[in-house]
């Protein structure tokens, strides 16, 4: 091989290779398309290929992987911000306040016990200029009816939608779930009648919805591998009807790759919001990053959801309350906040109800039932309950001799729940209890959770919500036979028909009723601590690392400072994220 | 020589058939369902849950019997149909994968013949005395050992946060859309550096250790000793060892590039790299069925076609593959 030939081979392949990126690139090079496509009536077209960086919000850790559709409708893989920058609910909710906020409702009330009387609100555009109305908002429930979509459940309480007039709609109930409706009323999103009537059902769906129309804040405009990228509507209808103004032209999520890879990103400033749990940010808070947490001190994040312990009840020894009442005594759940997190968690309360709804919680009933850690009441209830070291290897065994090993599981690479689980392991050792840590991929966990094959294993699937009601029918989901396959909770299947009962009694309850909803809950939890069905641990939060490099004027726990998540995983832009948008400030005047 | 690629050709057929199936059989060897993923990542509601998960069986054709969905599979493939992904519901695979392909090409392609032809070079000039084979080897040895994510790591950590020369992140800028500008290929360049060298420097040092073994065997062996008593002169005897040294290394060459797409799974995920690596990851990680074929399939394409490749090569630089045909024709 002589020099020269070397030389040649090497610059016809970055030649060829030049060219060959160019042509595949072309389809993502999207910016010409949406304009093409984008509304008659609204913004003017946007040319940009080069985003400014005093107008461009950079955010990440919603999106594992590209983007594959828009269609607000497949809840868990759109694109980022589908639904809240673009497809909008009825209302916003507050979970630090309590609060529903009217958005594409003007309001909403109940005429009586089974009709609920929806204002839509006027002067709502669809990005293409055509204006919403009521029309637009009994479609969409309508939809739901028709094929299967994730509220198609809804029409088993729902009896018809009557619209009475452009703007008024009846909600007509057979019978009504307060707690479930009002929980729709901010996350089932409101599509545009005229483009979604003629698709197919199928297409509704499961399409991709290239190119979505909506009326929220902010216009599709491109995306490739890496990336999708945002760009602000303008006619947005609540700049004159609310005064509010999102701040960034362009909102650019990243996909993640790594959890390594978004910490450079934040550090480098280069991501403006990150919503990855990134390990030991608490040291780089004071590290000169321009970086800050919802909280300045621990546990720096607000609560996103209860990680607890999904103990299998069909399975000796779990079957047995006094042996889980030792196991939940047997857990240093302190330690796992310390060493574990760093105390960017909080130990969870014992009856496992997120810090939002501690209004709820009974505090008699947890005084006198709840449980904590304690190595030696542990070993004292194990006793009592007749489980003893037989063979003299430092672990009980049980009441038939036979030996205790209870596999733990995680999904493999959840980092900061592998090393939870082994902290649980070696607590629960020092109590006697031989609890061994397994990792399976993702797959096998969520296999052995559906199929009930598992011991115990860490959860944390109800994330904060209006009511207390969505957590309690989590854990105690009673379609005990269908669990494999709707993924509905209750994965140690516990059966109890009184627990059942009450759940759906709650569900019932008017959501202005406290007292009756705190009656109700007071009875859940005391069949709950007394029970044990799961053993809740800690709260995981709702990771947010904020840059002030670029963008300032960030939410944060500070009297002087806006109080909306600083999330923008699906679920929390309808909750206040979006006004977080309105907030903002760049650094860099224009 | 038409009977020797009949031969090889049937070879190579029946070994695509062979990896093919097991490309399609290992997916469903692992516990679980995807659908059970797609669902547990779309957070339903119970109530509407189990409709959906009868739906999705069906659309993915997992509701049929195992031998039926080979069948099918089959079927796809004569269409050119690698199916609908799972993790990335609802693009086609062949769309996915066909908008990775050039970032590999372009990260590895580049990163594997300049690190061969600097590696045998480097190799063979180390082999020639004891003072570079004293400094040279061992850093050979250093390099090749390094993990691709560990020097990764430090080179986007010391470029990238410390100094802040270069970016460590994406294929071009975040702030770009791709377009025919000056400025993006300047991105895509700059982007390109430090995956590039971190792949390259690793490489490198394998291609140089394997080469100045080689010579250093190609030296002592017996026809060099019979050249060297001939009086042959020291450049034509280490031209022959070079010459000979050189084939194990193309070998190695073509099997490297036949895994061109998707062979740097690590370093596409330090540097948020585009690539197939990636998507390889994710679909193992979403039991991806249909990606996990789909990108599975362009290795072994890649690495069959390379192999046939080498062959012909051999036929062209080794003159004992070509006696060794015409003896057998």
């Amino acid at each position: 091989m002589k020099r020269s030939t070397f030389t040649i081979t090497i610059l016809l392949a970055l030649s060829l290779l030049i060219a060959a990126c160019a042509p595949a690139a072309a389809p993502t090079a999207a910016p010409a398309a949406p304009a093409a496509a984008a509304p008659a009536a609204a913004t003017e077209a946007p040319t940009a290929v080069t985003f400014a960086r005093n107008e461009t919000l950079y955010t990440g850790g919603k999106q594992w992987g590209p983007v594959s559709n828009w269609n607000p409708l497949m809840t868990g893989n759109y694109a980022t911000g589908t639904i809240g920058l673009v497809y909008e609910t009825l209302f916003l909710y507050d979970p630090l306040t309590d609060k529903f906020t009217p958005w594409l409702a003007a309001s909403g009330k109940w005429t009586d016990a089974t009709t609920y009387e929806l204002k839509v609100r006027q002067g709502v555009t669809w990005s293409d200029g055509k204006p919403l109305t009521a029309d637009d908002i009994k479609f969409t429930f309508e939809l739901g009816q028709k094929t299967v979509l994730n509220f198609s459940s809804l029409w088993d309480w729902l009896g018809s939608i009557t619209k009475v007039d452009d703007y008024t709609l009846d909600f007509k109930f057979k019978s009504a779930l307060y707690q479930e409706w009002d929980n729709y009323l901010y996350n089932v999103p409101m599509l545009p009648q005229h483009l979604w009537a003629s698709k197919d059902l199928k297409d509704v769906a499961t399409g991709a919805n290239d190119k979505p129309v909506g009326t929220g804040a902010y216009l599709y405009f491109a995306y490739d591998q890496a990336k999708m990228v945002w760009a602000r509507n303008d006619n947005w209808w609540a700049i004159k009807a609310l005064n509010l103004k999102v701040a960034p032209k362009y909102i650019v999520d990243l996909v993640n790759t790594s959890n390594e890879n978004s910490l450079g990103l934040v550090l480098q400033g280069q991501e403006d919001l990150n919503n990855n749990y990134l390990p030991g940010i608490s040291n780089l808070l004071a590290g000169g990053y321009a970086l800050h947490t919802y909280y300045p001190a621990a546990p720096y994040h607000l609560a996103a959801n209860t990680a607890w312990l999904d103990v299998n009840l069909q399975k000796k020894p779990m079957d047995d309350v006094e042996f889980r009442k030792a196991l939940a005594s047997s857990i240093n759940v302190a330690d796992i906040v310390s060493r574990d997190y760093g105390n960017m968690v909080q130990a969870a309360n014992p009856t496992g109800l997120l810090p939002i709804w501690d209004k709820y919680v009974d505090q008699a009933v947890v005084k006198k039932l709840g449980i904590s850690f304690d190595i030696d009441k542990a070993k004292s209830i194990l006793k009592a309950a007749g489980y003893k070291d037989v063979n003299g290897d430092g672990f009980v065994e049980n009441k038939d001799g036979s030996l205790i090993a209870l596999k733990i599981i995680v999904p493999n690479g959840w980092s900061d729940w592998m090393a939870a689980i082994q902290i649980i392991s070696n607590s629960t050792k020092a109590a006697g209890i031989n609890v061994i840590p397994d990792y399976p991929d993702f797959n096998g966990y969520l296999d052995a959770r559906l199929k009930g094959t598992f011991d115990l294993a860490i959860d944390n699937q109800v994330q904060v919500s209006n009511t207390p009601w969505s957590y309690y029918h989590f854990i105690f989901y009673d379609k005990l036979a269908d669990i494999a396959t709707t993924q509905g909770g209750n994965y140690g299947r516990y059966n109890n028909q009184t627990a059942f009962d009450l759940v759906t009694q709650l569900d019932k309850l008017a959501t202005n009723d406290l007292a009756g909803m705190k009656a109700v809950i007071s009875k859940i939890q005391t069949i709950q601590l007394t029970d044990l069905p799961i053993i809740p641990l800690w709260y995981n939060g709702m990771w947010a690392q904020m840059s002030s490099v670029n963008w300032t004027n960030w939410p944060s726990s500070a009297d002087k400072d806006n109080h909306y998540l600083p999330v923008t995983w699906n679920g929390y832009w309808n909750m206040t994220s979006i006004l977080m948008l309105t907030q903002l400030k760049p650094v860099v005047a224009k | 020589m038409r009977r020797y690629f009949t031969r090889k050709l049937l070879i190579y057929l029946l070994t695509f058939v062979l990896a093919v199936t097991i490309d399609w059989l290992i997916p469903r060897f692992m516990p679980g369902n995807p659908i059970q993923i797609l669902i547990s990542r779309a957070g339903l509601k119970a109530e509407s849950a189990n409709l959906i998960y009868s739906y999705y069986m069906q659309a993915f054709g997992l509701n049929v019997p195992i031998w039926q969905q080979y069948l099918n599979f089959w079927n796809a493939l004569f269409h050119g149909d690698l199916g609908t992904s799972v993790w990335l519901f609802p693009q086609p695979v062949i769309q996915i994968i066909m908008r990775a392909v050039p970032f590999d090409v372009l990260l590895l392609l580049p990163a594997i013949l300049v690190s061969w032809f600097a590696g045998n070079k480097f190799g063979a000039f180390a082999a020639r005395s004891k003072w570079l084979d004293n400094t040279i080897s061992p850093l050979g040895y250093i390099l090749t050992a390094t993990p691709y994510m560990w020097l990764g790591l430090m080179l986007g950590w010391l470029f990238g946060i410390i100094l802040k020369i270069l970016p460590f992140s994406g294929a071009y800028s975040y702030a770009m859309m791709p377009n025919l500008s000056w400025a993006f290929v300047g991105s895509l360049l700059e982007h390109w550096i430090l995956p590039f060298t971190s792949l390259f420097l690793v490489m490198f040092g394998g291609w140089a250790i394997g080469m100045r073994n080689m010579i250093i065997y190609e030296l002592e062996a017996d026809y060099s000793h019979y050249l060297e008593a001939l009086g042959a002169p020291r450049k034509l005897v280490r031209n022959y060892a070079f010459r000979n040294a050189i084939l194990p290394q193309i070998t190695g060459l073509a099997l490297q590039l036949g895994v061109i797409v998707g062979g740097a799974l690590v370093t596409e995920i330090v540097f948020s790299y585009p690539g197939i690596g990636f998507l390889i990851l994710q679909a193992i990680q979403n039991h991806d069925f249909f990606l996990l074929q789909g990108c599975f399939l362009f290795i072994i394409i890649g690495v069959l076609l390379a192999n046939f490749a080498i062959d012909i090569i051999y036929v062209l630089v080794d003159p004992r593959t070509r006696t060794g045909m015409q003896g057998e024709g």
